[in-house]
């Protein structure tokens, strides 16, 4: 049976740990920056020296280790396209802007364990010769920024942080930037701009890749909270070590949010790719089940952006038999293990590991305009398809939602979406607005069509012959 | 002959790379770096590509003189790559030519650089779809409302909308609706609702005027733009935005609701506010001119011009312009008034007259007057405009061509040195004979507030001492003007001129940029071109050749003027050379 293996939340939960820093020690914190700050350089076979930065970055790399933010990028790769000849100083940046919705992990950290998030990011940034670090948290939480800035201070008066880190000379200052309640400051080069106290409207790439062109035009590293926990475990660990945890590709924990119609909603740590989405809906340690009576309807899997899976439906998983030759195994939605490569497969993602279940109860069509709403107000309205089509959606689903639908709505909606993603926005904005709409449509076509032609029949009751011409009339 | 004319400003930039991509199928050579919108090199673009191609890609946002911003989507193309195979080499075709991987994802041409062996692809269906798809976006919520808007005609959205567009819309929501007639400023007027935030006014404004006035308020199809409260928007360039302006957005409070555009005929000229001297067109319509916009020039403007001297067009159509030929204050006719003049010229002692030309006038016709400052042994003149300068395009000179006038020999280095020796020969009887042109002699040392509407720019004629008791003790004075004045009704013989917009002609800007400019309007009532009446005046007096042409006159000028040898009428084209001054 699947089991929570906590490694980000191992202290988190437990009865009396407290945010502050004389908790975190005794439960050995800051012995893993100890641990990095102290590796030696190692000689290479060609004669070169590994310093002990480029050791962290090596170990990240063996580490497996993919961005928990959404994308689940490599988070060796990204570190390795930083440009360390440009004579620029390098920024780090924790993207604590979660605000994904169903997504509500990092506050947990934040609020419970910032001084493991300040571990892994000193860490992170003494591996990237990163001498300013900003962590940029959502507007939203006030709390959780208050505590961080209490965490810094603490960790400055005990010198993991200022100058000369625990003696090793090493130099660090870091920051926490609040934001101003926009959800595309999530977006890496948007939060760059917001932080660089411009409107967040995401850069264009090429040419402003991060690791090239951040911050103040400077090579800048941005890391998802969660992300920059592991570091700190992949050096306690070791990389080859933390590989071990997940499934191959699938390295790690991840910390789950659960919520929507399942009787235990919560935050569940597990190992990648170790629990099924079955099971983490209908474990006893996870979901613990639908509520009695109900049948489930579909499943938002990571994140409100992600393409909805609904009921009953079937992939194929390409996976390997006895002889390690890759075969397609026919699997049941709630039979795909919950990683990034699994759900990748089934045509959706694992994005910020925010499962939403919904069942029958759920009307499908309010379901959608509700998301929508969300997007068309978060769009930045920078680039046209994103700004025009997240609003056009959002009215036209108000608009079923409100009787005053078409049964040609469905054909509709689906030509606005399909117009916004695949590149044609500056951002993956675009995307997550389209995508919903796009996956709700392919899945759940009738209701939308039925809801449509309900509202039709009604107003033709409702409204005499030759008017019902006119209004037709006034349609083309 | 010499050399000194030439027609790059700066020195030949050493040779770029050249690269080779292919533009739907067609392979062309680009250089690898091109200038960016700040003159600096930057790897070649996409556009920059296609446009070497002859390839048409729509855009919005983009502007070859603006930052990148990469926002409107309307460029979107597909392309291709070279294939790498594992070992990191091309992989070939079986006729062996490189295989191309396409891209999945489209680019946005204006900031996607090239690569060698690069494929574009500009007119496939998922292009045109794509858009279509941006048109559709930019249209919904857009109030079409074409027949009351001043930017019909010359409008991009009208144009992708015929060249790209669908021709129904399927929108049936109810239209996101904003502000209309916001008063920016004090020559701006917003209409929200037409905006497409393509963000070329914010970009301009910051990043060309610097000055950060402008933004965007507001999310998602509710942006709108905005200058900050309580902060109107009036620098000197504001009217640029209008121009950059792609859909009917931002409107000149001066041209809205005065003339369609399509009515305009448009004129190369040149702006004389100030000796930088601006390419400008003018559009005019049944002899009114309606509006200056700035002309593509990197030698000189870029593709801007500031507001004051765009605005500077009134005084043209001024119903008190000289319109005739007046004889000691009698209506007269150009052929008596003229053979008048030279017969008192012919007859004059050396050294009795002196002429005060103005740098206002053009190249040729200051250089006419040096034919008669020559026979006649005068002395002459200029007078010095001064005002306030800018960094970007204004400046502290305000005649548009005292280069002109110093190199055709009618002022010296500094303009209004003589103007003490000409006072004094009057008031001691040496000089009888005073020919001025284009100058009130009486406005001497005014403040820039009481200046007439000819100048509406803020300018200090210097002070000097020819005074009106002065000018009253001339034998004759001959006075050629545009405008009436104190002077012009002091005159024995006044001989009404031209605005640069009603002949043609050339001036040479601060940076000896030569610059030609086109005939807009006629000329009201009996007014003639200054050059057409001096070069009969200086056949009179000298005998010398007529030129019927301004083509023959400026040639002949370039053989004899050492500054401008080199020089033709034709090779000046519409941009102008530099020479040296």
């Amino acid at each position: 049976m699947a089991q929570e293996y906590k490694l980000i939340l191992k202290h988190a939960d437990a009865p009396g740990y407290t945010p502050d820093i004389e908790c975190y020690l005794r439960q050995g914190g800051y012995d893993a920056l100890k641990k990095a700050l102290a590796i030696q350089p190692k000689d290479l076979a060609d004669g070169k020296k590994l310093s002990g930065p480029e050791q962290i970055r090596e170990d990240v790399k063996v580490s497996g280790l993919r961005g928990r933010g959404g994308a689940g990028f490599s988070c060796g790769l990204k570190w390795s396209f930083v440009d360390r000849k440009s004579g620029k100083p390098i920024y780090l940046i924790c993207n604590a802007d979660e605000s994904e919705p169903g997504t509500f992990k990092d506050r947990q950290i934040i609020h419970k364990d910032p001084h493991q998030l300040i571990e892994g990011m000193i860490i992170s940034c003494f591996a990237n010769d990163v001498k300013l670090a900003y962590i940029y948290i959502r507007g939203e939480m006030p709390e959780g920024a208050k505590i961080l800035n209490q965490a810094l201070k603490e960790a400055r008066a005990k010198n993991f942080l200022g100058k000369n880190i625990l003696g090793t000379g090493y130099d660090l200052e870091m920051h926490v930037h609040r934001g101003a309640g926009a959800y595309i400051c999530g977006e890496e080069t948007g939060l760059i701009e917001s932080l660089e106290g411009k409107r967040p409207y995401p850069r264009i790439k090429p040419p402003y890749f991060p690791a090239i062109l951040g911050l103040w035009m400077c090579p800048t590293i941005v890391n998802n909270v969660e992300t920059l926990c592991n570091v700190k475990h992949i050096v306690t660990m070791g990389g080859a070590e933390f590989a071990k945890l997940g499934t191959p590709n699938n390295t790690g924990t991840r910390i789950v949010s659960l919520s929507g119609h399942v009787k235990r909603p919560g935050y569940y740590e597990i190992e990648v790719g170790k629990a099924t989405l079955r099971e983490l809906l209908y474990d006893k340690n996870f979901g613990g089940g639908l509520r009695d009576g109900r049948q489930l309807k579909a499943i938002i899997p990571g994140g409100s952006s992600s393409k909805v899976l609904k009921a009953g439906e079937k992939f194929k998983l390409k996976k390997k038999d006895a002889e390690g030759k890759e075969i397609l195994v026919e699997t049941d939605m709630l039979d795909l293990p919950y990683d990034f490569d699994s759900l990748a497969q089934a045509g959706t993602m694992s994005g910020s590991s925010a499962i939403i279940v919904m069942d029958d109860s759920v009307d499908i069509v309010k379901a959608l305009a509700n998301l929508s709403e969300f997007y068309a107000h978060e769009s930045c309205g920078q680039c046209t398809p994103c700004r025009e089509g997240s609003l056009w959606m959002n009215k036209t689903l108000q608009r079923l939602t409100h009787g005053e639908g078409r049964a040609s709505d469905a054909d509709y909606l689906g030509k606005i979406a399909d117009n916004i993603p695949g590149g044609r926005t500056i951002c993956a904005f675009g995307e997550a607005c389209s995508w919903p709409v796009q996956s709700f449509l392919a899945k759940f076509k009738d209701e939308f069509v039925a809801k449509g032609a309900a509202d039709e029949d009604r107003r033709a009751k409702e409204v005499s012959a030759p008017e019902q011409k006119q209004l037709e009339a006034a349609h083309h | 002959m010499s050399t000194a004319a030439t027609t790059e400003t700066k020195p030949a930039a050493p040779a770029i790379e050249k690269i080779k991509v292919k533009v739907d199928g067609r392979e062309i050579e680009v250089p690898r770096l091109i200038a960016d919108w700040s003159g600096k090199l930057t790897p070649t673009t996409m556009i920059q590509a296609c446009e070497l191609a002859k390839t048409d890609v729509p855009h919005y946002c983009w502007h070859p003189k603006l930052p990148i911003s990469g926002n409107c989507r309307m460029c979107l193309v597909e392309f291709g790559t070279p294939a790498l195979g594992p070992d990191r080499k091309p992989v070939m075709n079986p006729d062996g030519t490189p295989k191309i991987a396409k891209s999945p994802r489209p680019a946005i041409a204006c900031a996607t650089p090239i690569s060698p062996g690069m494929e574009i692809y500009t007119k496939t269906p998922a292009v045109k779809q794509m858009r279509e798809g941006v048109l559709e976006s930019l249209l919904i919520n857009h109030p079409l409302d074409c027949p009351i808007c001043d930017q019909a005609g010359e409008c991009k959205l009208q144009e992708y909308s015929v060249d790209y567009g669908q021709s129904q819309s399927r929108f049936v929501e109810a239209k996101v609706h904003k502000p209309k007639a916001v008063d920016l400023g004090p020559r701006i007027m917003l209409d929200a609702e037409r905006c497409i935030l393509c963000t070329r006014c914010i970009r301009f404004t910051r990043d060309v005027a610097h000055d950060d006035a402008l933004g965007i308020i507001n999310r998602g199809s509710y942006n709108t733009i905005a200058t900050f409260p309580g902060m109107p928007f009036d620098n000197n360039y504001t009217l640029n935005t209008v121009d950059v302006c792609p859909v009917g957005a931002l409107t000149s409070k001066d041209f809205r609701f005065q003339m369609r555009a399509w009515f305009l005929k448009e004129t190369k000229s040149v702006c004389t506010s100030c000796a930088t001297g601006c390419s400008i067109l003018i559009g005019s319509r049944e002899e009114k001119i309606y509006r200056y916009t700035p002309r593509d020039n990197d030698a000189v403007n870029a593709s801007w011009m500031c507001d004051a001297g765009r605005l500077n067009y009134k005084w043209i159509g001024r119903a008190d312009r000289l319109k005739d030929v007046l004889v000691r204050g009698q209506k007269s006719t150009w052929t008596a008034a003229l053979n008048e003049v030279s017969d008192k010229l012919k007859q004059a002692p050396a050294g009795s007259v002196a002429i005060i030309a103005s740098a206002r006038q053009t190249n040729e016709e200051l250089w006419l007057l040096s034919k008669l400052k020559a026979k006649l042994g005068a002395v002459s003149d200029s007078i010095a405009r001064i005002g306030a300068a800018d960094k970007l395009l204004v400046c502290d000179d305000k005649n548009p061509n005292f280069n002109g006038a110093r190199l055709t020999g009618m002022c010296f280095t500094e303009a209004g040195i003589n103007l003490a020796q000409i006072a004094n020969g009057i008031e001691q009887g040496k000089i009888t004979t005073l020919i001025v042109f284009g100058e009130n002699l009486v406005k001497h040392g005014v403040s820039a507030k009481v200046l007439g509407e000819k100048e509406t720019i803020s300018e200090v004629v210097e002070q000097h001492s020819l005074t009106a008791e002065l000018l009253a003790k001339l034998d004759t004075l001959i006075v050629s003007d545009i405008l009436p004045n104190e002077t012009t009704k002091l005159a024995h013989y006044v001989l009404p001129g031209c605005a640069h917009a009603e002949k043609r002609g050339t001036f040479t800007n601060t940076d000896g940029r030569v610059q030609k400019f086109m005939k807009a309007v006629e000329a009201p009532g009996d007014a003639r071109a200054e050059w057409e009446f001096l070069h009969d005046l200086v056949h009179n007096v000298t005998g010398q050749n007529r030129f019927v042409t301004i083509e023959g006159l400026f040639n002949q000028m370039a053989k004899e003027v050492s500054a401008f040898n080199g020089l033709t009428w034709q090779a000046l084209g519409d941009t102008g050379v530099t020479v040296q001054i």
